[in-house]
C-alpha cells in the first residue's frame, strides 16, 4: 500500500461571528484557493473530496451539501462526508488513498458555531432516551469532568490555569487565534467561575471557522511538497456513551489510539482538548512526557472552530514537519461529549 | 456593502422513539417511582440500563430495582440554566450512584450553591404527572431520607422527546441583495465570472466553478415552465387544495430555473414551454421574501420551443 503524506493545509482565522451562511462557502472559497494554489493545484487535480460539519450546528438539513458550491462540483466529483469534526473525513480520505485508486485527496471542515447556542445544540450528540432530554449543556458536563479529576488529585485548578496561560501566550504566535496574550495564573484563577469548577479560561471559546489539508500518496506527494508529513499511524477509538459507566478522569480510547498509531518519540503534539483539563488528560492518556511540546498553536483553548478543530490539529502538527521544524509530530481529534471518541495521527518527515 | 440579512430560526420537532425490551423496562419504572438497573456481565448494576454489556457484548436482561436515593460523585455548577433543563433557578449537574447501582445516573440537584459537595446523599423528587421519560425525575434533592414508594401505573413502549433549537440564520450577501430587491420587486440575479451562468436566486459560488459570482442581473418577471408535477397528496401545512401544480420556472435571461407555483389555470392545462408570468401579491404585504410572487400564471405568449430551454431542465 502507498505512503500517505499531508502536502498542504489552510485554515481561516478563528472568530467569534462571522457574517457568512451556515454552509460555510464563504470560509472555504478562500481556503480552497489558498491551499490549492500554494500546491500548484487546480480542482481537477483532486481525486477525493471528503468533509466534516453538521446540520446540527447549521440548523438546517444538508448544508454540507451547499458546501460542495465552494468546491465547483463539474464535472463531477468522487466526494464523501462525515457528520463528525474532519479529522474523522481525513482518516476517510487516508483509506481512501491506500486503495490506490486515487493520489490526491482535500479534506475539508467548516462550522459556524455563533448560528445557535452552541452548548445547547451539543445536547444533540447525547443519549436520545436517558440524557438528552434533560439538555446538559457541554460546560455543565465538562464542569463534572474536571471535578473527578481535581478531587481525585490526578490535576488541580492550578494547574488548569497554567494550561490556559501557556495556550494563550503560544497563540500570540498564531495570526489565526480568537485569544492570545499574556495571563497570569493567580489572575486567571480570582476570575469567577462559569460552571463551577471551570472558569471561562478553561473554556475553548465559541468559534467560527474553517480548515482544509491536502493528502497526496507516494511520488504525487514527494513532487508537491518538498518536506511531506508522512502519516506513519492513523487510529481512531471509540468508549461507550454511557459516560456515568465508565471513568471519566482517563481516556481508554485515546489510549488505545495512541497506542495503535505509534505516539512514541514524537517531539510536539497539537491536542484537540476544548478544556484546559483535558489537555492534562489526554497528555496522560498518551504518555506525552515534559519533552513533548503541546499546542504550539495554542490549541483548541485559543480557537475552536467546531466540526474543523481536529483537522486543525493535525493541520498544524503537519507545518511543523513541512517547515523542517520537527521531525516526528501526533495531531489528536476527539468527537462526541467528554473526549468519547479519539484519533490520533501519528507524522514525519523523512530527510 | 451592506450587511448581510439575518433573522431568527426557530426549528422544533418531537421525536417519538420505540423504547425496546431494556428501555421499556426502565422508563416503565420511573413512571411508577421505581428505578431500575441492569445486571452486566461482571455483576456491575448499570443505571441508567444498558442494552448490551460494555465488555462482553451480551444483550442484558437481568432487570434489578435499585434506590430512588444515592451518592453524588461529581457535580458542576449551573449558575444560569438553559431552555429545557430540569431546574429555572440556579442548580447543579450531578453524576448519582444510586444505592444498589455500580454506575452514575446524570441528572439535576436542587440545593443551594454552598451546599453542594461530592459524596452527599440525595434522593429523587418525583413528577406528579409521570409518562415515563427520565424527566419523570424532576430532579434530585439533598436528603438522607428514604426514597417515595412506588405506584401502578401502565407500561410504556414510546417515549417522545421535544427538540426546540433557536439560531440567527445568515443570509450570504448576493442572497442579501437578492432579499432586498425583492422588498421592491425587483428580481436580482447573479452572473459566474467564469461560465457567465445567471443564478436566480442567486448564489455565493457558481456551484460549477466554485467561484464568487460578481455580476448583478436583474431579471424580468417572466419565463418558460421547464418541467412541473401536479400535487394530489395532501400533507401537513398545505396551503392550496390538491391538485395544484408546482413547476421549475426559467426566468427569461436566467440559467437556472426556480420552484414556483403555476394558478389560474387547470392544472392538466400546465405543459413543459408554457410562457407564464409572475402575479405579485399587494405592495403593502411585500417582505424580503419570495413568497412576495403569490404564483405565476400563463401569459398567453406562443410555447417557448423545447431547444430554449433543454439546457436547463
Amino acid at each position: 500500500m502507498p505512503d500517505v503524506a499531508v502536502v498542504g493545509f489552510a485554515q481561516t482565522p478563528s472568530v467569534r461571528s462571522t457574517t457568512g451562511t451556515t454552509n460555510g462557502v464563504e470560509m472555504l472559497v478562500p481556503i480552497f484557493h489558498e491551499v490549492l494554489g500554494g500546491l500548484g493545484l487546480s480542482k481537477s487535480d483532486i481525486g477525493f473530496w471528503c468533509s466534516g460539519s453538521s446540520d446540527y450546528l447549521a440548523g438546517r438539513a444538508f448544508s454540507f451539501v451547499s458546501a460542495v458550491d465552494a468546491i465547483g462540483a463539474f464535472p463531477p466529483i468522487m466526494e464523501s462526508h462525515v457528520e463528525m469534526d474532519a479529522a474523522w473525513a481525513l482518516y476517510e480520505a487516508w483509506v481512501k488513498l491506500l486503495t490506490g485508486e486515487v493520489d490526491t485527496a482535500l479534506v475539508y471542515g467548516f462550522g459556524k458555531s455563533s448560528a445557535g447556542q452552541l452548548r445547547r445544540v451539543l445536547a444533540m450528540q447525547l443519549d436520545p432516551y436517558l440524557v438528552t432530554p434533560l439538555w446538559p449543556d457541554s460546560l455543565g458536563l465538562a464542569g463534572i469532568q474536571a471535578r473527578l479529576g481535581i478531587e481525585s488529585g490526578l490535576w488541580s485548578e492550578r494547574a488548569m490555569a497554567e494550561v490556559a496561560v501557556r495556550s494563550r501566550a503560544d497563540a500570540a504566535y498564531n495570526a489565526n487565534a480568537q485569544l492570545s496574550g499574556e495571563f497570569d495564573v493567580d489572575a486567571l484563577l480570582t476570575e469567577p467561575y462559569l460552571a463551577d469548577p471551570l472558569r471561562k479560561s478553561d473554556c475553548a471559546p465559541v468559534t467560527d471557522g474553517a480548515a482544509t489539508i491536502v493528502l497526496a500518496s507516494g511520488d504525487r506527494a514527494r513532487e508537491l511538497c518538498e518536506r511531506p508529513a508522512w502519516i506513519t499511524g492513523i487510529e481512531h477509538r471509540v468508549d461507550s456513551p454511557a459516560f456515568g459507566a465508565r471513568d471519566l478522569t482517563t481516556s481508554p480510547s485515546t489510549v488505545a489510539a495512541g497506542k495503535a498509531a505509534g505516539a512514541d518519540g514524537v517531539t510536539v503534539a497539537e491536542l484537540h482538548a476544548p478544556f484546559t483539563h483535558q489537555e492534562l488528560l489526554l497528555r496522560q492518556a498518551l504518555g506525552l512526557g515534559d519533552e513533548v511540546r503541546i499546542n504550539p498553536s495554542g490549541g483548541a483553548l485559543c480557537g475552536n472552530p467546531m466540526f474543523a478543530s481536529g483537522l486543525v490539529r493535525i493541520g498544524e502538527a503537519a507545518r511543523r514537519v513541512h517547515n523542517g521544524e520537527a521531525a516526528r509530530v501526533l495531531g489528536h481529534a476527539t468527537s462526541g461529549p467528554l473526549l468519547q471518541q479519539n484519533l490520533v495521527c501519528v507524522m514525519e518527515g523523512r530527510d | 456593502m451592506t450587511t448581510p440579512l439575518s433573522a431568527p430560526l426557530n426549528i422544533g420537532f418531537d421525536y417519538t422513539r420505540s423504547l425496546g425490551p431494556t428501555l421499556s423496562h426502565f422508563m416503565t419504572g420511573l413512571r411508577r417511582r421505581q428505578v431500575t438497573g441492569v445486571r452486566g456481565s461482571d455483576g456491575r448494576v448499570h443505571v441508567p440500563p444498558l442494552e448490551y454489556d460494555p465488555v462482553t457484548a451480551e444483550p442484558l436482561t437481568e432487570h434489578v430495582d435499585v434506590a430512588s436515593t444515592g451518592v453524588v460523585r461529581s457535580w458542576s455548577w449551573a449558575a444560569e440554566p438553559l431552555d429545557g433543563q430540569p431546574l429555572d433557578r440556579p442548580f447543579a449537574w450531578a453524576l448519582i450512584q444510586l444505592d444498589g447501582a455500580d454506575t452514575s445516573l446524570l441528572h439535576a440537584v436542587d440545593a443551594p450553591h454552598d451546599q453542594m459537595r461530592t459524596g452527599v446523599r440525595v434522593r429523587a423528587r418525583w413528577r406528579e404527572e409521570r409518562v415515563g421519560a427520565i424527566t419523570d425525575i424532576e430532579c434530585f434533592e439533598i436528603s438522607d431520607g428514604p426514597g417515595a414508594e412506588p405506584v401502578e401505573a401502565d407500561e410504556v413502549s414510546m417515549v417522545i422527546t421535544p427538540v426546540n433549537l433557536k439560531y440567527t440564520h445568515s443570509a450570504s450577501p448576493v442572497e442579501s441583495t437578492f432579499l432586498r430587491g425583492l422588498m421592491e420587486g425587483r428580481l436580482l440575479g447573479q452572473r459566474c465570472p467564469k461560465c457567465h451562468k445567471v443564478y436566480m436566486p442567486p448564489r455565493p459560488a457558481c456551484p460549477t466553478d466554485g467561484v464568487p459570482t460578481s455580476e448583478e442581473v436583474e431579471l424580468p418577471d417572466h419565463g418558460t415552465v421547464t418541467t412541473f408535477c401536479i400535487v394530489n397528496v395532501p400533507f401537513l401545512g398545505q396551503r392550496i387544495k390538491p391538485p395544484y401544480v408546482a413547476a421549475y420556472v426559467l426566468l427569461d435571461g436566467a440559467d437556472i430555473p426556480f420552484q414556483h407555483l403555476i394558478l389560474e389555470c387547470a392544472a392538466d392545462e400546465v405543459r413543459m414551454g408554457m410562457r407564464v408570468e409572475a402575479v405579485w401579491k399587494p405592495r403593502e404585504e411585500w417582505g424580503p421574501s419570495m413568497q412576495n410572487i403569490d404564483h405565476f400564471r400563463p401569459s398567453g405568449e406562443p410555447d417557448a420551443p423545447f431547444d430554449s430551454y433543454s439546457q436547463h431542465l
